[in-house]
């Protein structure tokens, strides 16, 4: 049963060949047998998620067939649920119990999915191995010792281990598709407007992006059609028709124009055999009659220390909310109001948090702003303009998706080589547009991941490309051992 | 040496939008604390403003009727602080593009000329909510009705150069914010405030000196007094050899002084930026061209209107527009009883000493200007005489019916026919045989005495210019 993807539970359901209170207590079962060793949940909603089968149930026997009717799904710790705990993985919302619901949640509930829980993840979605949560790391279900990537990390390692079929993520600077690289899972980020913001914890504004993490491009597709869509809540999300997102799923590569970034396959701490792996990727979708040419995206060497201005920039208004007043943590016995604020902070948030709110101060305040946060909006929309070049010459860009293997629990306890992981990524985020990740490989059974970056709202040609890469493989149908 | 006082105010004015500028709570006054605040309100994880329509229509109304430029394209910036009752710890306000650009105000001095003020811009913004400090034992309540509720902060050039002429220009603003229904302009409940930056130079000198800011002021009053005490400290400060410094001032009602807040090194870097959870405000030209078409009648046209229309003196005429409510209520009245001028006396004279005494607004006075209008076509009618109308004022404004009824119910119908009149005249120099004689010797000024004790013998019913003719015959004959 570990086998079977989120499609093809859908299937099964939609024929009664399963009931969903069946699968959705098998799911249970494996999380409470096999989490202990993944940690990849922060909250289990059982007995809630038993009721929304039942109901399910009760709309798959009047023949109802909305698109994730009675499966199984989690959602990252960063989607508020209305009387579910809701903490982003801190300490800080350790007591917080939403009060609403973000917009993805409602939606994909109304597409009839069953929310089993919540999963792990950096706190604050503020990582790149999902080393800073407060609820303890995640582990890699590929290797124990290994990190799963963030700051999606739970809903990464769960997919990967099979825990669930699909769970929800979000990406700022890779945050889906580094941990679905390092666990063999397949995420997508949408492009930015696509999945509403609505309820959705804010880490910087300008950059998160909702999107789908499951076992294939299909699921992904699936799970797209119930989280995207235009929200009146949310002053950034985009109005546009309705898609279907598995349409294009069947659509061949003739033609079809696939660029290559020579600055993604330069010096800059590419592991060969990571390289490798793509190197051969690329000659399965050559052989389906896809064209191969290389591009140049000038400006990405910029992405990583643009990044890391803009992103704690905005960081550290957002959470300016988190002042123990009105929710969340507050400290013991305030003194006076200032002590309530740096105490409650203090003790509510951790290190890597504190070190971007600090940065985030620090570029905003006056006599720095324009050296530092006017000047990385500049670098930002030349980025922007390298990938608008791009794409008047081809149709997709590819890459890896990060330059090495998933590292060693505290490997990387220097903040920059942690930030470094996101090197491939960042750029997406910057931009606005469109990436996912998919299992490509194995090295030293550790899984490769292949980055896929397409144009504005082209998100349907990503997943067909990704759909039929993997019609002639199989890595993405791999499941580590101990989970199999 | 001689001192010119320098003056910018900051006004802040709430917009009258049913619900916030960023979510669908509503702004009404005096709920129970924290009961209109929903999650946005209340800075929830993961909630988003959406920018309110009402809100824009309203800042570009102010706009237009300022001769202001429209920002076509606006941004909302975020103002960074922690404070207990700013729920995001920022606020969302405009900084570098706000929504309304360079305009003007015509003031009028005491002098009678009329001063055009700039006004250097005016921007949109959320309000915060209140911090509560009674009731509640060495803590603070937070009530957070407030948050959000929609602001435009109007910002002048420091063109104003005395404390009179910053309350004419503040008045003139809250009539006009009134005028155009954007605001309710109620003062005391903090619809309608300011900051007055203050400094002052030698006379003559084109530099700036230091200012000091004067926070919150919500009253005329307040802003003429609180100046006047700035300025006096300013100038001692400077004349004792000392130098103002950059600050923030309180200004306390009870004691009448300004005092220190917080200095400029203690002021806040408010790292403003860009809110990235909002797009750029666009207003293109078909949204103003609808908008100018909502724009009603503003005071400085009105006023001219009613001096020609009505034949008012400008005084007149600025005295009742300076109010939308009493200006509409003005032109009903006259139009009701076709005598513009008698209209104007008795809306400027008997009835707003009536509201004043009870101390009501126009909307509660218990005469309505149909009511006013019915009484004063009786005064043209000969019905009453303007000295009996003021008795009849007097009954209506107790409730006592409208002009006719009080009229019928007190007998105070006028008497006009001749014989009656005759009749009473020649009872009363019957029954005063001295004072005819003494008249009739040449004591012309016996004259009044008669009219006096016919009025007397009618209860002031007779009409005074028949009474007078016919005196006048009777007693000459």
């Amino acid at each position: 049963m570990a086998q079977e993807t989120l499609s093809g539970w859908v299937r099964k359901l939609q024929a009664r060949e399963i009931s969903s209170r069946e699968l959705t207590q098998l799911y249970l079962d494996r999380i409470e047998r096999l989490d202990p060793q993944l940690n990849s949940f922060i909250t289990v909603t059982a007995e809630q998620a038993l009721a929304q089968a039942d109901a399910a149930d009760a709309r798959l026997a009047k023949g109802e067939a909305t698109p994730l009717l009675g499966v199984p799904v989690a959602q990252k710790d960063i989607f508020c649920t209305e009387g579910v705990r809701t903490s982003c993985g801190s300490r800080m919302l350790d007591p917080f119990v939403s009060p609403y619901s973000a917009t993805v949640v409602e939606r994909m509930n109304a597409a009839g999915a069953v929310m089993l829980g919540k999963t792990n993840m950096d706190e604050f979605a503020m990582g790149s191995s999902n080393e800073t949560s407060f609820y303890g790391p995640v582990r890699n279900p590929w290797d124990t010792e290994r990190v799963p990537g963030g700051s999606s990390g739970g809903s990464a390692a769960a997919v990967g281990a099979r825990l669930v079929p699909g769970a929800t993520g979000t990406d700022t600077g890779g945050s889906i598709r580094e941990p679905a690289a390092f666990c063999g899972i397949t995420g997508l980020k949408p492009t930015y407007g696509r999945v509403s913001r609505y309820g959705m914890i804010a880490f910087a504004s300008s950059l998160d992006q909702g999107g789908p993490m499951a076992a294939t491009a299909e699921d992904c597709g699936r799970m797209l059609n119930a989280m995207a869509g235009f929200d009146e809540r949310d002053s950034t999300s985009v109005e546009r028709p309705e898609e279907d997102f598995t349409a294009g799923l069947e659509q061949d590569l003739k033609g079809l124009r696939i660029g290559l970034p020579t600055e993604f396959f330069g010096e800059a701490g590419l592991d060969e055999r990571v390289r490798g792996v793509i190197d051969a990727a690329i000659e399965v979708l050559k052989g389906r009659g896809a064209e191969i040419r290389e591009v140049s995206l000038p400006n990405s060497h910029l992405s990583v220390p643009a990044y890391y201005v803009i992103a704690p920039a905005e960081c550290s208004s957002n959470l300016a909310r988190f002042d123990g007043v009105r929710y969340g943590h507050r400290c013991e016995n305030p003194e006076d109001l200032m002590d309530l604020y740096t105490r409650s902070r203090g003790e509510g948030f951790g290190d890597e948090v504190k070190r971007r709110i600090m940065v985030g101060t620090y570029v905003l305040s006056a006599g720095y702003y324009d050296a530092y946060y006017l000047k990385a909006q500049k670098v930002r929309r030349i980025i922007a303009d390298d990938f608008r070049r791009a794409f008047d010459e081809v149709d997709l860009v590819l890459g890896p998706t990060t330059p090495e293997l998933p590292f060693a629990l505290g490997a990387k306890a220097d903040p920059v080589s942690m930030y470094l992981s996101d090197t491939y990524t960042i750029a997406a985020n910057l931009a606005g547009l469109p990436a996912m990740s998919l299992p490509a490989g194995e090295i030293d059974g550790l899984p490769v991941g292949l980055q896929l970056i397409g144009n504005y709202f082209d998100e349907a040609r990503l997943l067909g490309v990704a759909h039929q890469y993997q019609q002639e493989t199989d890595w993405h149908a791999r499941v580590p051992a101990a989970f199999a | 040496m001689e001192w010119e006082t320098v003056i910018g105010l900051e006004i802040h004015a709430q917009l009258n939008t049913v619900s916030k500028i960023f979510s669908g709570a509503p702004t009404a006054y005096g709920a129970e604390p924290n009961r209109q605040a929903c999650p946005v309100d209340l800075g929830m994880p993961g909630v988003l403003p959406v920018l309110n329509q009402g809100a824009v229509e309203r800042a570009v109304m102010l706009g237009l009727a300022i001769n202001a430029e429209i920002t076509p394209r606006s941004v909302f910036a975020r103002k960074n602080y922690f404070y207990p009752d700013l729920p995001k710890g920022y606020q969302i306000s405009q900084f570098e593009l706000p929504i309304v650009g360079l305009g003007h105000l015509d003031i009028e001095l005491e002098d009678g000329t009329i001063k055009r003020v700039g006004v250097t811009r005016a921007h949109l913004e959320e309000d915060a909510g209140k911090s509560l400090h009674e009731g509640f034992e060495a803590m603070t309540g937070i009530d957070l009705n407030r948050a959000g509720t929609p602001l435009i902060e109007i910002v002048s050039e420091p063109e104003l150069r005395s404390a009179k002429e910053a309350v004419a220009y503040m008045k003139k603003m809250h009539s006009l914010v009134r005028y155009l229904d954007i605001c309710d302009g109620n003062m005391q409940e903090g619809s309608f405030r300011c900051d007055a930056n203050v400094s002052i130079r030698p006379k003559g000198q084109t530099e700036f000196g230091t200012r000091a800011e004067l926070k919150n002021l919500n009253s005329f009053r307040f802003v003429e007094r609180a100046i006047n005490f700035e300025v006096e400290r300013q100038i001692d400060l400077i004349e004792g050899g000392g130098s103002v410094v950059q600050e923030t001032r309180l200004y306390d009602p009870d004691r009448d002084e300004t005092r220190s807040m917080r200095s400029k090194e203690e002021a806040n870097d408010y790292r403003y930026f860009p809110d990235p959870d909002l797009l750029p405000l666009v207003v293109d030209s078909a949204f103003i061209d609808a908008v100018r078409e909502k724009l009603p009648e503003l005071p400085d046209a009105k006023r001219e209107r009613f001096a020609e229309q009505y034949g008012l003196s400008d005084y007149d005429a600025g005295v009742l527009t300076a109010v939308r409510e009493m200006g509409d209520f003005y032109e009903v009245v006259a139009a009701g009883c076709d005598a513009p001028k008698l209209a104007a006396n008795w809306v400027m004279g008997e009835f707003s000493a009536a509201m004043n005494r009870s101390e009501v607004e126009l909307a509660d006075a218990p005469v309505n200007a149909e009511g006013l209008a019915g009484l004063l076509a009786r005064i043209q009618d000969d019905t009453i005489s303007g000295k009996i109308a003021k008795e009849v004022f007097e009954a209506m404004w107790n409730g006592e019916g409208d002009a006719d009824a009080v009229i019928e119910a007190k007998g105070l119908k006028q008497i006009t026919d001749t014989s009656a009149i005759d009749t009473i005249i020649d009872d009363v120099m019957a029954n005063n045989p001295q004072q005819l004689e003494q008249y009739r010797g040449g004591k012309d000024k016996l004259f009044g005495f008669f009219v006096g004790q016919v009025m007397k013998a009618t209860q002031g019913k007779a009409n005074p210019a028949q009474v007078n003719e016919r005196l006048k015959a009777k007693l000459d004959g």
